[in-house]
């Protein structure tokens, strides 16, 4: 079963994918962590017009495979669009993969990989 | 007698009919009991859903509140503070710690936020004008940070609820069209068995006591002729006895004249 102990014992931290404002903003909010050097890691990824999809797909890799620390990371949804391959196929239970609304982009409910599971158990 | 899903390879004995009714009687309380926790799970399951539809309404009503104040912080600050913010983020000030929480024996994980109140990375941020807008895009954040976060704990919730009721469901349709079918089948062909054995024990008996009969028959025919034959016997020695040596003197014969 996916809630062992061991899965989220050590998971405490958030990490954050996003564009400028909403990781400020997030950051402001205390949750920005940087591992000791030398092998320092943020845990937050700034994302804008001219940032590589391929950097994106690593950052979110790297969130919710590699790292065993982060219990839940938050994608803006614009972001998330452009990677929905990897979000709709990750369906683990840790982390928990959070699409939030930017300031520039409204959410939109039919796209959250959660809210259509949602939508598709009750058959609407 | 076999039907869609077979029996199991056991022996017809009185036995082996006994462990299959206590199988069947076992499978069907368990079978009772998952439907019971599936039922249990489904129902905590739609209330998940339901919170999840409303948390993240909220979330977008919240994060659109903090993007606000963040347009409030840049206003005031008068300039770009997202690259000081991010080169000063160094240790997590807001942390999440996970903590179970047990539903019909689903062990489900709830993130719970707490704050390391001596870590302060942005001391400094604000400090030349601004710091009260910082101060308060920063709880307005941390408001938002603790949406995000019980939406995200309800979000694991429901990743994890949605697989084990998929396995229970699983195992109750396979308990259901699998196993007590296979273990009735199985009792039925333990019995008829046991009854044919039954049937062949009493032909076998039959044919016994229809043996021990006619043995009887000829023993008593054969004492009866025994007896007859002695009585015939009897019977001439009497002849024997009376013809020769005593003739009949009242009989029919004539006596011979005597002759003086």
């Amino acid at each position: 079963m996916a809630a062992s102990a061991v899965a989220y014992k050590d998971r405490q931290f958030l990490a954050v994918i996003g564009d400028e404002d909403s990781v400020t903003g997030l950051l402001l909010a205390g949750i920005g962590h940087v591992t000791d050097p030398p092998a320092a890691q943020r845990n937050f990824l700034v994302v804008d017009a001219k940032t590589e999809t391929s950097t994106i797909e690593k950052a979110f890799e790297n969130f919710t495979q590699e790292r065993k620390d982060i219990a839940v990371l938050l994608i803006n949804q614009h972001i998330a669009e452009r990677i929905r391959h990897s979000v709709d196929s990750f369906a683990d239970a840790f982390p928990a993969v959070l699409e939030i609304p930017s300031k520039d982009h409204p959410y939109d409910p039919e796209k959250d990989s959660v809210l259509k599971r949602v939508r598709r158990l009750f058959g609407e | 007698m076999s039907g869609a899903v077979g029996r199991e390879a056991v022996f017809p004995t009185r036995q082996s009919l006994g462990l299959m009714k206590s199988k069947l009687k076992g499978a069907e309380t368990g079978h009772s009991l998952l439907k019971r926790k599936s039922e249990a799970l489904t129902k905590r399951f739609r209330e998940i859903t339901r919170r999840i539809d409303e948390a993240k309404q909220k979330m977008g009503r919240v994060m659109q509140i903090a993007a606000f104040s963040l347009a409030e912080v840049s206003y005031a600050v008068g300039g770009d503070i997202g690259y000081q913010i991010q080169e000063s983020a160094k240790q997590a000030r807001f942390r999440v710690r996970a903590k179970q929480e047990n539903v019909s024996g689903v062990l489900l994980p709830h993130f719970e936020s707490y704050t390391e109140d001596s870590i302060n990375d942005f001391g400094l941020t604000g400090l030349g004008k601004g710091g009260q807008q910082v101060q308060r895009c920063r709880e307005t954040y941390a408001r938002a940070v603790e949406t995000l976060v019980e939406l995200a704990s309800l979000q694991t919730a429901f990743v994890i609820l949605d697989e084990v009721i998929k396995v229970v469901n699983r195992r109750v349709n396979a308990i259901e069209h699998v196993i007590i079918p296979r273990t009735e089948n199985t009792i039925k062909y333990i019995n008829s068995e046991l009854d044919e054995l039954d049937r062949e024990e009493f032909y076998r008996l039959k044919k016994v006591s229809g043996k021990k009969q006619r043995d009887v028959a000829a023993a008593d025919a054969e004492m009866e002729a025994a007896r007859e034959r002695q009585a015939a016997e009897q019977q001439s020695a009497l002849k024997l006895d009376e013809d020769p040596a005593a003739p009949d003197v009242l009989g029919e014969q004539e006596d011979t004249d005597v002759i003086f």
